[in-house]
This record gives structure tokens, sequence and C-alpha cells, in this order.
């Protein structure tokens, strides 16, 4: 029983126990400081919906040997574009969310096409590579938002060319999911519909994982001799992880805006690959290996630290960027942890 | 294997053109481009440099240089808070920050030691991670654990550095020990080139490499400066309001000469080896590990020196931003010189410099006059600084798989 007990200690990870030390470490405090625990709650529910889909994205690309998909920004642009497009087209509410994600959907997929056949090319440098594609990408887009023919005036800058740097949602689609069947209950706002919309997502991940194509993807994750062994087309499932997390990317944000309630353009989707693949990691998962339970699990736990760190560190001192700070130190961190453990598994 | 002169420096040629072009539509005079240029170069020329020893060691690109800019940082802002002034303070910055560095450079180089292959991801991810602490040190800890008091360098309510410090008292310290007019400057580059050319030619000593071969590059810098000075000497040239920060070029040139020494020694041609293949290496009796952190920690050493010359001729510490960038502008400077993942020299650190920083200064003006609008030019330069990155390690990453597929199937 103790062997069994450290076992599952050393498999959860010296950084994992860290960080859910720190999070009941903050809970504790909140509670003793008397910071009312459900609004925090509420916040933390928001949060895990937003982000869930980016953490979700993770999922594929890590079970296909992938890694983590640190160019996850190039689905994100994609998912950009459809939401701009639902403005530039003057829709509003749920049609317009849901062109957004229907006009993201195919430009994710084909640039998610591309993107998995270069890194087809580079095996064994996945990380590295997709983070420099995603951050040229998002540079290249810097251009694109200046010179695209987009004309609403609530998204051009009144004088000069361009797309304004954050674009307001408030009468488009602002919280169109976090409203739908949203309810209280002890205090605790539930967004209902943004976690519907999540759940749906990594159910529908959890059927394919079970399907035929996603037991292959495993197996080429797996180990990519024995999956050629077994006639299966390695290059072909690591090409559709890629796609598919690209295309995660895309729904992703515009589900991830509508909560936030503005569009971000420029450098904001630079950085958001690697909170997503903290997340994942904080559930449990390694760059090689990752389940749906880790996604959900992740993506909470990592979201409630920064929701409870900035109120409790803030009573116990009042300096700006804590939680900014928390977020860097504990994203950055678990990655790193994450690669120190692969080389020592090899 | 030869191949021709176009296909190995396709890379140079490319940006030899792009910068061209972009010098003719900015509209710029020549004399005010290498006016800004010769600031630039004076300004980060130690920190492309210090990217050229982990390269050789086969880490790749050192994306951890960041961590080094910190240690500057830190040291800087110790100097500032006592108030040392001009030279002084600088020499005591660079004696503070060198032990933080080594101890930064310790710090990545054991991590790195834990993560062969996934270096570069790791020293990047490790920058990211150093710069939480250091938020986490100069916005919290200082004010409240570290009980530091000082109005002109702390926020308000007495937690915290200043977003920006003025560095008014270190501003020119160094470029402003000995400046020289631009004609004046090449024919010294000339002297000394043409000497190191002599040498190299006349002197067999410590390298195997046909002399010659070796001093042709330096007689042709040494011819082109000489050419420069003819071109450029009449008083009213717009050159002669050009002048050099001698001692701050003396400082890159001496780290230059540092590289090509230690090139010469032993840990020199451990670098190598162990860049080559670590497994012979360890057969040879190399200790793989103790080499690479060598490597990491110098180069981590020049790069906290190289950020103190940059704020030092700035005049002001951006506090949460100064160190952000250099990295990625140093390595994609190092790339545009034809330098790759496995492969730099101290040539292409120098030739990429001037590339790079010539269009990162004309581009805003070649945007504005070519599409109407400087913006668009400045995200250029951004766009070819991570998109340079982004094709070398594709570059890279591509040969390694092809290089393992053809491993595996012999």
């Amino acid at each position: 029983m103790n062997k069994l007990l450290s076992s599952a200690l050393a498999s959860f990870g010296f950084a994992r126990l860290i960080i859910v030390a720190f999070l009941i470490v903050l809970v504790i405090g909140a509670a003793v400081l008397g910071i009312p625990l459900g609004p925090l709650l509420s916040n933390a529910l928001v949060r895990t919906g937003m982000n869930g889909i980016f953490v979700l994205a993770m999922l594929p690309t890590i079970i296909s040997g992938i890694g983590p998909n640190f160019g996850l920004p190039l689905g994100i642009l994609c998912g950009l574009v459809g939401g701009l497009l639902a403005i530039e087209l003057d829709m509003r509410g749920f049609p317009a969310f849901f062109l957004a994600v229907t006009v993201g959907i195919p430009l994710s997929a084909t640039v998610g096409a591309m993107y998995g056949w270069l890194l087809n090319k580079v095996k064994g440098s996945e990380m590295m590579v997709s983070t420099y594609v995603g951050f040229s990408f998002v540079s290249l887009m810097n251009i694109g938002w200046i010179i695209m023919p987009f004309a609403s005036p609530e998204m051009v800058w009144p004088i000069g060319r361009g797309l304004r740097v954050t674009i307001s949602l408030a009468d488009r689609f602002a919280s169109v999911l976090d409203k739908f069947w949203a309810f209280q209950i002890f205090g605790v706002v539930v967004p209902t519909g943004l976690l519907l919309a999540f759940l749906l997502m990594c159910g529908l991940m959890w059927l394919f994982v079970r399907s035929k194509a996603g037991m292959a993807m495993k197996a080429v994750g797996d180990s990519r001799q024995f999956a050629l062994a077994s006639g299966i087309n390695v290059d072909k499932y690591r090409l559709l992880s890629a796609v598919l997390s690209t295309v995660l990317g895309a729904v992703g944000i515009v589900v991830f805006s509508q909560s936030f309630t503005f569009l971000q353009l420029y450098e904001a989707p630079m950085g958001m690959g690697f909170p997503a693949a903290a997340a994942i990691l904080i559930g449990g998962a390694t760059v090689r290996r990752a389940n749906i339970l880790n996604v959900i699990l992740g993506v909470f736990l990592f979201q409630s630290l920064l929701v409870v760190s900035l109120p409790v560190i803030n009573k116990v001192i009042m300096v700006g960027g804590v939680a900014e700070i928390a977020r860097i130190i504990v994203s950055n961190g678990i990655i790193l942890y994450a690669l120190a453990q692969v080389s020592r598994g090899d | 294997m030869k191949r021709s002169f176009l296909f190995d420096n396709m890379v140079v040629l490319l940006f030899v053109a792009i910068t061209g072009l972009g010098i003719w539509f900015s509209g710029l005079s020549l004399g005010f481009v290498v006016m800004d240029l010769v600031t630039r170069i004076a300004r980060n020329g130690l920190m492309v440099v210090a990217l050229l020893i982990p390269v050789t060691a086969g880490m790749g690109l050192n994306f951890a240089v960041i961590l080094g800019a910190m240690a500057a940082q830190i040291a800087i802002i110790a100097v500032v808070h006592w108030q040392i002034a001009g030279i002084n303070g600088i020499l005591l910055a660079t004696l503070l920050s060198t032990p933080l560095a080594i101890l930064f450079g310790l710090f990545i180089g054991r991590l790195l030691n834990k993560t062969r292959g996934q270096e570069m991801i790791t020293s990047m991810i490790a920058g990211f991670f150093a710069d939480g602490l250091y938020m986490l040190l100069l916005m919290v800890i200082v004010g409240t654990l570290i009980p530091l008091r000082n109005p002109q360098i702390m926020l308000p309510h007495g937690i915290g550095i200043l977003n920006t410090v003025d560095l008014a008292i270190l501003r020119g310290a160094v470029d402003d020990l000995y400046r020289m007019s631009f004609p004046h400057f090449m024919v010294l580059v000339a002297a000394i080139f043409l000497s190191i050319g002599a040498w190299f030619q006349y002197s067999t000593r410590g390298s195997r490499q046909p002399s010659a071969k070796r001093a042709l590059p330096f007689f042709l810098i040494a011819g082109a400066a000489a050419l420069s000075f003819v071109l450029t000497r009449s008083p009213d040239s717009s050159f002669v309001i050009v002048s050099v920060p001698v001692v701050t070029f003396a400082i890159i040139g001496l780290a230059c000469a540092f590289l090509g020494f230690i090139a010469t020694t032993k840990l020199g041609q451990d670098f190598r080896t162990v860049g080559q293949d670590q497994h012979v290496a360890k057969i040879s009796g190399i200790d793989v590990d103790k080499t690479r952190i060598i490597a990491i920690t110098i180069s981590t050493v020049m790069a906290a020196w190289g950020q103190i010359l940059l704020l030092s001729n700035l005049g002001n510490l951006s506090t949460y931003g100064s160190h952000i960038s250099v990295g990625v502008f140093a390595i994609a400077a190092l790339l545009i010189g034809g330098a790759t993942v496995t492969k730099a020299t101290v040539g292409q650190a120098l030739t990429g410099l001037v590339l790079f920083h010539t269009l990162f200064l004309v581009s805003p003006m070649a945007g504005r006059n070519l599409l109407g609008d400087a913006q668009l030019g400045e995200f250029f330069r951004v766009f070819i600084a991570y998109g340079v990155i982004a094709v070398s390690l594709a570059m890279y990453a591509w040969k390694r798989a092809y290089a393992g597929k053809r491993q595996l199937r012999s």
C-alpha cells in the first residue's frame, strides 16, 4: 500500500505536487482572509471554459508524438479571421458566433494541413520549429491586419489604416455561451453554455481517441517504427493530429473571445500556446502521453490557481502584476520540468 | 564536395539584396545610414558574438542569453542605486554582473545537460521562466524582503522598481571615452586588419589550415576599409559627422579575438568535438557535460557584458522590457549573416549585424515610401526576424530528420 502510494506520488511528479500544494494554501488563505469563495469559483469556472479548448488542442499532437502544439497561434489567427468576418457582415448573437466558427474551421484545417506537412519534415525538433512558425505567422498577420480589406467602423482605426488592437464584442457575440442556461447556486454563477461547449468538445475528442483513426494515431505516437511495421501511415496520422489541433485552436479563440468580450489582434495570440501546454502538463500529462482527464483537471487547476492567487496575494501586499508573474513562473516552470522529464525517460 | 559560391552564401546574398532595396526605397542618405548603423553595431555587437560558442559546442542557438541580460540589468540597477557615475559605474556593473551571469550559466548548462536534443526549446522556456523570477524579484521582493528605499528608481509606494530607470549617469560612459571620425576610424581598421592578415600569412603557429587562406578575409576587409577612407575623406562628405565609439568597437574586437584564440586551445578543440559527436567526444576522454556547461557560461557572461554596453549606449533602462527581445534579435542577426544552428563564425556574426541592423533602420522609411505606412515597415522587420529563425530551425531539423532516417536504413 505504501509502495503504491509512493509510486502514485512519483508518477504525479514533484512539480505538480508543488503546484497543487500552492493552490491548496491559496484557497485556505482566501478562506482565512475572508475573501468570498463564491465569486472566485465562478471566475475559475468561466476561465476553465474559456481556456479549455486551447488545452484540448494540445491532446491530439501529444498523442501522435508531435508533442504539445506550441504552434497554436496558427489556429487562433484563423479563428480571429472568422470572428472579424462575423462583425464585417453585421451579425449578432449566436449566428455571429457560429459563423465565426464555421469560417474558422476550414481555414484552420487548410493551415493545419500545411503545418502538419512541415512538422512531418522536422521530426524530433517539432517543439522549437512549431514555436517559431507560430511566432512568424503572428508577425506576418500583423501586416495582414493592416492591409486586409475590412471596413466596419467598429473594427478599423478612425484615422489611418488597419484593424484596431482590441475589438469589442459587446454588441456582437460577447458572452453568448456564458449566459446560455447560466444559473446561480450557493453564490456561484455557473456558465452552463460555456462549460457544455467545452465538455462537448472533450466528448467528441474522447470518441475520436477510441475510434480506429484515434487508435492508429496513438500507435504512431507510442512508436513510429512499430506503427510503420503494422502498416500504419505515420505521416498521415501526424498530419491529421496537426489539423485537429489547429482547428481546435480556431474554435478555441472564438469561444475564448466571447467570454473575454474582445477580439485581440496583433501580438496577443503570440503567447497563447504556452499556458495551454502548461495546463495539460499540470493535469498530469507528459510531452508524450496525455488523456482527456489531464485536459479537464489541468485547465481547472491552472486557472483556479491564477484566479485565487491575485486577491490572496494582494491582501498580503498591494502590488500590481502578481497574477501575471504567477502565470509566467508556473506555466514555464511546469514546461521546463516536463522537458527535463522526457530525456530522463529516453 | 565543392559547391558554388552562390549556393553557399544564398542567405547572405538574399539579405544583401533585400537590404540594398530597402536603402534605395527608404531614400535615406548613405551618411545617415552609416551613422545610425555604427551606433547600432556598437550597441548590439557583443550580444551576437556571445551566441557563437554554444553553436560550436553543438547546443544550437542559445535563447537563454536573456539571462545574461537580466544579470546585467540587476547589476545596473544596483549601480544606479549607489549613484556611481561614468566608467566607474560601468566597471562596477561588469564586476557585479559577472558572478551572477556565471551562476545563471552554470544553472542553464546543467539544465541543458538534462534535456539533450531539445536544447533550444529548453533555453527559450528557461528564458521565459527566468523572466518570471526576475519580475518577482524586481516588482515584489525589492522593497519588501529586500529593504531598499530609493524613490528615484522605485515606485511611489515603496515596492518594486520603476518601469523605466534613468541611466543618465552611465550614458555614453564607454562610447564617449574616445571617439573618432569615420574616415579616420577606417584607417585604423585597415591598419589593424592588415597586421592581423600579415601575421596569419607569415606565422604558421597553431593552425593546420593554409595560412594564406585564413589571411585573405583580413586583407579584403583592410582593402575595403582603405577604400572607404578614400571615398569618405573629403571634408564635405556626409561621413565626417559620423563619429565612431572606438572603445566599444575595441571591446567587440577583443571578444572576437578571444573567440579566435579559444578556438586554438584544447578547450576550443573540445567544443568542436563535443559539437560534432558527443559519443565520440566521450570516448576520447572529454568531459562532455562540463564542456557544455563551460560553453553556456562563457556565452551568458558575454551576454551580460553586451547588455551593459547596450544600456550605457541607450541611457535608460526599460526594467521589464530591455532584455526581452535582445536574444531574438541577436539570433536573427547571426542567422542573416549566413550562420546555421550547427555552424557560426565571427565573420558571419559581423556580416549579420551589418545586414540585420541596416534592414532594421531602413524598413520603416522604406515601408512608408513603398506602401504608404511606416508601421508596415516596422512589422516587416519583426517578421523578418522571426521568419529567418523559423526557416533556419526548420532547415536544420529537416536535415537532421533526413540524416536520422538514412542512418536507420543503412
